[in-house]
């Protein structure tokens, strides 16, 4: 029993060793500790969605899990979506609709709609409206969004496997 | 808004989890999904002095159908399970509807049924759900296993049955009858909030197509969810149709108690509840079942 | 071939590194040593604070410092004014910490330094503050009556109060065959950024220099007034713009932290970071709109308009800060619009209260001052019995009044001139694409929804204040640097200045980088406002693009021995066929004899406005049971002059929209009477998302171009928004026309339109 901990954490692929304290948000270890400042921080009460990282594939909110609570998962941020510096089909599309402007909510939009497609490869417009609900962006208006997550898993349907 | 100091604990069983929190008392608190508690320490205004991680038990998190066809749901079954598990989606389509209204995918992938019904939101749905349903909870603590009725469950805003160190098992839901007619909605300000207002409703009809068994609750229209017992009197040996929902529905504001805050009134919540009423059970009735 | 990026929707420079995590905002900025700073603000609304005991915080592990106003040596200075100071406001200053008295909830009264975040939060918690409560305002009403005074020595609540008028307004009310009153209310919202605010002060031990990181919008004004809070030569302050994610008005303002996060390095000696949390963002950070108005209307018969006469009261919070009065003053001016409005009348009265002080948010006044003109005008329409969209028309400026001399209408402000344009084609316009005729009045009970459409006509001024600075060098790698004053506050500055740098210089816009906002980059520049960026920047950018080019053309002048007038230049480079110099050759060459190919240039306006103007219209589905309102789909069209770059035009009118429908169903910073605030967190202060977005049909015109700058541009970042509430307003009325309820008060919630509703069918 400690307020301070050691902890492994498994980020984008890699394990990170780090001391913590027990009360070190999972988004904070990301940020401070490892320095992947791609995650942000909206609201820290779990309605925004900017810190959104992907648990074993699937959406969380990084500002509501202890990074303790973390160990022995798959933990995937944003910077771990480009695979060798490539954009994926996803980052494109969001390129190629005009889907981001201040890009502060972008890092969730991506994790979230990640999640979306690799559950539902070919959602409807009413599918991906509800599966980023829970993303708030204050510029775009959500629609270019929407085209670029639509757009996106046709290139994904398309694209290699 | 970064939440205050506290010792963490991962236990490696029910019982130890238990004695952890006999040994550690009042301030230390259980975590589950903690999709409340976290937000709650977030803004200081819950401090516990040390969290005891059930996340690592998995014997909370098991999913079956027992010989009675009840359907059992540990604990620590994530919210996100109850949409998409065909295991419950196909035993208990009402649950599997309702959580999809729950708050947002990264919520419900973390959430847990038991820590819904454990804090006791009157807005929330799974507290809502478990009422209309006749559920029984299922306990474990310091002084061993008990079962409360979901009825007896909710006594107050955030207030339960639970006694120090107990914690949630298992819920457990009756036999779901694969004809049985249901019905779900809510109104809420955007997709994902807390309900203004929503009601459950299920009915059986026997030979005669008369309600033969019915189940209706409310949530957002008390300090608890609300057992629509007069509503469910009303329904109860008749054919269903409009004029007896509309019968059904204006005993609504009979047993429930509102109040108003920054999103809407308490005479809002008492017409629109009575008004979801009829739409519930409207519902129910065209669901080709 | 030349290369032509303007009027392309070229994809954005900027998009890569947020879409990879890689930005660089503000909390994403670790500086060695850095210290973290936490503020305890006020959670009373008016008190006397008696005693502030810090003893057990300082004395907690890992705090560095705590201080309080008391412990501050020197005398804090006030926030200035920056926008419309009317004299009077000098009394309703706000200095960076309370001072024996605090007035809002969320005002700062003593700052907390410690090793990190979570260790200044708890020694928050060891600060007891002991105060002697006070009655709180928190209605316009009681803030006029002065029981109570929020500022003593002022005398009274009342921040400042003017009239404005043209035309004989009496007598175009006298006689009138047709007037209404009506009583309109937009409510207290604002911007919400998603980023909160955050800053980092470092200062150096050995010599006078304050730098600043996370500075935005308006930094050389900023800077002039750091500088001189602090007592050091305006070159000793430095303000860093990082990304930023996003502003809409509120941020980037002086605001308390601004001195504050200086003070706190200066006392500790070590960088200082502070980022505002959202319980702190929402009531710390200026909120807008609230305004009052009482409006009269007088009309002909025929529904032509003689006149208006209007009382206009805000709630401009606690103090007065930087934003001065702008929201109820403009509110005021642009109350009659874009119509033929031969007098008008108003009042304008600026109110002290307990409350957020109030700055500007997207369209301020005008989103207001849409809303009660365009609802009184379907009032009208229908007690006239006119089809709504012919009643505009009747009353829209045509294209041979313009330009129109609006008048005097903000004291102190020049005299305000409309530019040319034609406004009743911009409706018409949208009539078409709406499908007007087919909708009007058009129900479709199928689903037991009452549908309607709603219209309403704006104009929207842009590229208000100071000049505007850009300079661009091409360096000896070949790649073109544009630096601007102007900021970024992540709507593609970097995207829409290289697309002109790239056009004027002929070359692949991949070439160019576009560095903004700091002070260290350009002499000067008047930052980032009232949609100027484009108009203002990018016209700065095209001067120093086509200096640059004469450069190069005497640099290869030098190099053949020729005159300059003797060689052309296409495709980004200087020939003299068939010879020909690339501007890279040309930039190494300048290196060897110690210049540099570069130029600078400063756009100046005159500070002659553009009016951008145009129409929305909403098509809703309204459950009466609920009073759940759909909005299903949603136009506008948007005369702009010139389109930079579509795609991002596209942007700003979609963004717009959607942020005008929060405002009109959901932002809402509620008071209770002791004047807490309870929409304090994101589950109660509700901003739209992405659930129920209606198809939205945004169409930029390019008919007019502006006649003030020479690429013509018009500012294009705030007509999403201005009509938002007038015409979404106007659906829910017609759709409720049987009911005869008023549509006056925002934000039209379910549960407003039910208890409208329950008035009606009680009555019936």
């Amino acid at each position: 029993m400690s307020e301070r901990l050691k902890i492994s954490l498994n980020v984008n692929n890699d394990t990170h060793a780090c001391e913590i304290d027990a009360r070190m948000t999972l988004a904070d270890c990301l940020r401070e500790k490892l320095d992947l400042t791609g995650t942000h921080l909206g609201c820290e009460h779990g309605v925004c969605g900017a810190c959104t990282v992907l648990a074993d594939g699937v959406s969380i909110r990084s500002c509501l899990i202890f990074a303790v609570q973390a160990q022995g998962m798959k933990i995937t941020t944003v910077e771990g979506l480009a695979k060798d510096g490539e954009l994926s089909p996803l980052q494109e599309a969001f390129h190629d609709n005009h889907a981001l402007q201040c890009g502060f909510c972008t890092p969730g939009m991506l994790t979230t709609a990640e999640a979306l497609l690799t559950e539902n490869p070919a959602p409807t417009r009413r599918e991906v409206e509800s599966a980023i609900s829970g993303n708030i962006c204050r510029c775009t208006g959500y629609i270019s969004i929407v085209d670029a997550i639509i757009d996106a898993a046709e290139r994904r349907r398309q694209g290699p496997p | 808004m970064k939440p205050p100091k506290f010792s963490y604990l991962a236990p490696e069983s029910v019982k130890n989890a238990i004695a952890m929190k006999q040994e550690l008392g009042e301030n230390a608190r259980y975590i589950a999904g903690g999709q409340s508690l976290v937000p709650m320490m977030n803004f200081r205004v819950a401090a516990p002095s040390a969290l005891i991680d059930l996340n690592g038990l998995t014997e909370l998190s098991k999913v079956s159908l027992s010989s009675d066809s009840a359907l059992n749901i540990g604990a620590l079954t994530r919210t996100r399970r109850l949409e998409n598990d065909p295991k419950i989606t196909g035993a208990h389509p009402l649950l599997a509807a309702a959580a999809r209204h729950i708050a947002h995918a990264q919520i419900r992938n973390r959430g847990t049924i038991g820590g819904s019904i454990a804090h006791a939101d009157p807005a929330a749905e799974l507290p809502g759900i478990v009422l209309a349903c006749d559920a029984e909870i299922e306990l474990q603590g310091p002084r061993g296993f008990r079962t409360v009725h979901a009825v007896d469950f909710f006594e107050s805003v955030f207030t339960t049955a639970l006694e120090e160190g107990e914690l949630l098992l298992n819920i457990k839901f009756p036999r779901w009858p694969k004809d049985r007619k249901w019905g779900f909605q809510e109104v809420s300000r955007r997709e994902g909030d807390y309900a203004l207002v929503g009601i459950a409703a299920w009915f059986d009809l026997d030979a005669t197509s008369s309600i033969s068994a019915c189940g209706l609750s409310a949530i957002g229209a008390a300090d608890t969810p609300v057992r629509l017992t007069k509503s469910e009197a009303a329904l109860l040996g008749s054919v269903p149709s409009l004029p007896l929902f509309e019968k059904a529905a204006a005993e609504v504001t009979a047993d429930i108690d509102p109040f108003d805050d920054v999103h809407a009134s308490a005479i809002y919540r008492c017409e629109v509840a009575a008004a979801l009423a009829i739409r519930t059970l409207t519902e129910a009735w065209e669901r080709d079942t | 071939m030349s290369k032509s990026y303007i009027g392309k929707s070229i994809r954005r420079l900027e998009d890569k590194r947020f879409l990879t995590g890689t930005g660089k905002y503000i909390d994403d900025v670790k500086l060695p040593g850095m210290a973290s700073m936490a503020i305890l603000r006020s959670p009373h609304a008016h008190a006397f604070i008696t005693k502030i005991d810090m003893k057990s915080a300082r004395a907690m592990e890992g705090v560095i410092d705590v201080f309080c106003a008391n412990d501050l040596e020197d005398e804090l200075p006030e926030i200035p004014l920056r926008l419309a100071p009317f004299t009077d406001f000098q009394r309703f200053l706000q200095k960076p910490l309370a001072n024996k008295k605090v007035r809002y909830v969320g005002e700062p009264v003593a700052v907390v330094v410690a090793e990190d975040r979570y260790i200044a939060e708890d020694a928050l918690e060891l600060i007891c503050l002991e105060v002697e409560p006070l009655p709180a305002i928190v209605t316009v009403q009681d803030s006029l009556k002065g029981e109570t005074l929020i500022h003593d020595a002022a005398g009274e609540n009342i921040g400042t109060q003017y009239s404005v008028s043209r035309g004989d307004v009496e007598a175009a009310f006298k006689g009138a065959f047709y007037t209404r009153r009506e009583h309109f209310r937009t409510n207290r919202h604002g911007a919400v950024p998603l980023e909160t605010r955050g800053l980092i002060a470092e200062v150096e031990p050995t010599k006078p220099l304050l730098r600043l990181h996370g500075a935005t919008k308006v930094n050389f004004f900023n800077r002039r007034h750091l500088a001189e809070a602090f007592n050091l030569p305006e070159s000793s302050v430095e303000l860093i713009e990082t990304d930023v994610g996003g502003g809409f008005g509120v941020r980037g303002e002086l605001y308390p932290e601004d001195y504050l996060v200086p003070i706190a390095s200066y006392r500790s000696g070590r960088p200082v970071k502070w980022i505002e949390d959202r319980r702190e963002n929402l009531s710390a950070t200026n909120h807008s709109r609230d305004i009052t108005c009482e409006m009269e209307i007088a009309a002909t018969a025929d529904g032509n308009i003689l006149g208006m006469r209007a009382s206009v009261q805000g709630d401009m919070g606690a103090y007065i800060r930087t934003n001065g009065g702008v929201v109820p003053s403009k509110a005021a001016q642009f109350l009659p619009g874009p119509y033929r409005v031969p007098s008008f009348a108003c009042d304008v009265q600026f109110l002290i209260t307990n409350k957020t002080p109030v700055g500007t948010f997207r369209g301020p006044g005008r989103f207001e001052a849409n809303f009660c003109r365009e609802r009184m005008m379907d009032l009208m329409a229908d007690d006239l019995n006119i089809d709504p969209a012919v009643l505009r028309h009747r009353n829209l400026l045509t294209p041979e009044e313009l330009p129109y001399r609006i008048g005097e209408l903000v004291p102190g402000d020049p005299d305000a001139t409309l530019d040319k344009g034609d406004y009743p084609s911009a409706l018409d316009r949208l009539l078409t694409e709406c499908r007007y005729s087919d909708w009007i009045d058009k129900q479709d009970p199928s689903d037991g929804k009452l549908r309607s459409m709603g219209i309403a006509c704006f104009i929207e001024s842009s590229a208000a204040g100071p000049p505007e600075s850009a300079s661009i060098t091409v360096l000896s790698t070949g790649d073109i640097e544009v630096r601007t004053g102007a900021s970024s506050v992540g709507q593609g500055t970097e995207t829409g200045l290289a697309q002109i740098c790239a056009e004027y210089l002929d070359i692949e816009i991949e070439r160019v980088e576009v560095s903004h906002g700091s002070t260290t980059l350009v002499k000067t520049g008047g930052g980032t406002f009232h949609s100027r960026n484009t108009v203002m920047a990018g016209n700065a950018t095209r001067i120093a693009a086509k200096k640059v080019k004469e450069k190069a053309k005497e640099l290869a002048a030098l190099r053949w021995n020729c005159h300059p007038t003797e060689l052309t230049y296409e495709n980004g480079e200087v020939c003299k066929s068939p010879d020909r110099f690339t501007l890279q050759e040309l930039a190494t060459f300048a290196e060897t004899r110690g210049d540099i190919l570069s130029a600078d240039a400063i756009f100046d306006n005159e500070k002659k406005l553009s009016y951008s103007y145009g129409a929305h219209a909403a098509q809703i589905a309204l459950d009466i049971t609920t009073g759940l309102v759909k909005v299903e789909r949603y136009w506008l069209t948007e005369e702009i002059g010139r389109a930079l770059n579509p795609a991002m035009i596209q942007g700003q009118a979609v963004g717009g929209v959607i942020q005008g429908l929060g405002g009109t169903f959901l932002d809402h910073f509620i008071y209770d009477d002791d004047g807490q605030l309870l929409t304090g967190s994101f589950a109660d202060y509700l901003l739209p998302t992405s659930s129920e977005l209606p198809e939205i049909t945004a169409i930029a015109l390019e008919n007019f171009p502006s006649e003030l700058n020479p690429m013509g541009f018009k500012g294009a970042g705030e007509g999403g928004i201005v009509a938002v509430a007038a015409a979404v307003g106007n659906a829910i009325a017609r759709a409720l026309k049987p009911y005869n309820i008023s549509i006056n008060e925002l934000p039209l919630t379910p549960d407003r339109l039910r208890e409208a509703l329950r008035g009606a069918e009680s009555l019936k």
